[in-house]
């Protein structure tokens, strides 16, 4: 692991000696040990099969969850400490099914925290437009639909826009691209690794997929069961000897009728 | 004298009883929408009330409406005869599909559009009312539905204890064995929970959101 990425003052967030189990208890972790440190700026893929505890991770920084043992810091405070209202305030949170309020058009949507947080009405719409230029919707087309009128990319896009909402420093991602066919997958991919680019944020991103994870990570962090068993740049990622990081390179192997 | 001579003749008397029907319906309805909603919105995070209220509501419906009307006769304040014990005889009633249809609502909804707004920062006050009340609105409009339509029903019974409505020539037409006189409260009996049914039904596909 990278030394200099230890130095407490510029970590975002940080998990120390974490453990979760829903029932407490030795038995049946979902989270045995994980020490990790995330800096200001870096795009951290949590990469790893189905059940080994990468979603888990994300929850544990938004606090949806609370760690068994050990602690899990954002911005230097532990997550226990926080206001979680605040504190969630704070991460924007995107998932696999956009969570999208059904009922709220795609401008109310995106404008509910900064509504929650009472902006002025000018400033919400402002900033509603504003979003959606960025993720390349066209407000005046977007702003006034339902999210069942939009299809999967277009509701991925407006889920990316509401967790940029009220600016937040922090970005985590639930395999945000996993349910949308390839061609809408590559186009939002590279568009998203070049906002992520821009704006500078801090971003953790869960994937089970390695080409997207060499593609979007400054860092990629390996999990099976619960532990993490390999870490590193894309570049120094592949060249590691484990067990399971061959597992996920032999993925990447063109198989027939691909 | 055929039913439609009947009908004519005795269109004062009919209107009268059908607004009366009406009124014991829209004030019992009332009540226990007032009493099943808010109470379904309160129990939505507490499973063992929850478990409880369900289940005196379940068994307030399973006596049988007659009986239940009888029961209440006794009871200080609300008893009596008349209208009064009616009516809360009927919110009584319609209070089970109203309080399980609120309560299936505002659980029932999409688990990752509840994670979304935990994530985002909304309070619980906040995801109750902003997110969980107007996806569950079409839902408890369908429990309303139901117990209006069971409630018009029911409340021909409540002639029984002198509350009035249509009731009243229903039972008039059983003991002097009397078609036109039951058909002039059952033909406008079925017609209001037909028109009810109609009007909550449009407004209940209006609410929806697929």
């Amino acid at each position: 692991m990278n030394p200099k990425a230890l130095t407490a003052s510029e970590n975002l967030i940080e998990f120390r000696d974490v453990f979760f189990s829903v029932h407490r208890g030795a038995t049946g972790e979902i989270i045995s040990g994980v020490s990790l440190a995330v800096p200001q700026g870096e795009t951290l893929v949590l990469l790893g099969r189905s059940g080994s505890g990468k979603t888990t991770l994300l929850k544990l920084i938004n606090g949806l969850l609370a760690p068994t043992r050990g602690e899990v810091l954002v911005q230097q405070r532990r997550t226990t400490d926080w206001n979680l209202i605040q504190l969630r305030r704070s991460i924007g949170y995107v998932i696999q099914d956009t969570g999208l309020f059904p009922h709220f058009t795609v401008a109310e949507n995106v404008g509910l925290i900064p509504m929650l947080e009472k902006w002025e009405n000018t400033r919400i719409a402002a900033r509603v437009e504003e979003l959606l230029q960025l993720v390349g919707l066209e407000p005046t087309e977007f702003a006034k639909r339902l999210p069942r009128e939009l299809s999967g990319g277009q509701r991925q896009r407006v889920g990316v826009a509401r967790a940029l909402a009220v600016n937040p420093p922090i970005l985590l991602m639930d395999e945000p691209f996993a349910a949308l066919d390839p061609v809408t997958r590559t186009e939002l991919k590279s568009e998203f690794s070049a906002l992520a680019r821009r704006l500078n944020k801090t971003i953790v991103f869960v994937t089970h997929d390695l080409r997207e994870a060499l593609y979007l990570a400054s860092r990629i962090i390996l999990l099976e069961t619960g532990h993490i068993v390999a870490s590193g740049s894309p570049q120094a990622f592949m060249q590691i000897d484990h067990p399971e990081v061959r597992a996920f390179a032999a993925s990447l192997a063109v198989h027939p009728g691909a | 004298m055929s039913i439609w001579t009947f009908f004519v003749q005795h269109r004062g008397e009919i209107l009268a009883a059908t607004f009366e029907h009406l009124q014991l319906v829209v004030i019992a309805m009332a009540m226990a929408i007032l009493i099943g909603v808010p109470l379904g919105l309160f129990l939505v995070h507490r499973k063992f009330l929850r478990t409880i209220a369900l289940g005196i509501a379940s068994i307030l419906q399973t006596i049988p409406s007659l009986a239940l009307f009888g029961f209440l006769i006794p009871i200080p304040f609300i008893g009596g005869i008349g209208k009064r014990t009616a009516i809360v005889a009927l919110a009584l009633y319609a209070l089970l599909p109203i309080l399980r249809n609120t309560y299936v609502g505002l659980t029932g909804i999409d688990p990752a559009v509840l994670e979304s707004a935990e994530a985002m920062g909304m309070t619980n006050t906040q995801i109750l009312l902003r997110v969980r009340f107007p996806l569950a609105l079409a839902f408890i409009l369908a429990g309303i539905r139901t117990a209006t339509i069971i409630t018009i029903g029911v409340a021909t019974i409540a002639a029984a204890i002198g509350a009035g409505g249509l009731g009243t020539f229903i039972f008039r037409g059983v003991a002097l064995v009397s078609d036109e006189l039951l058909l002039a409260g059952a033909i406008p009996a079925a017609l209001l929970a037909i028109l009810a049914d109609l009007l909550l039904g449009f407004l209940e596909r209006r609410l929806r959101v697929s």
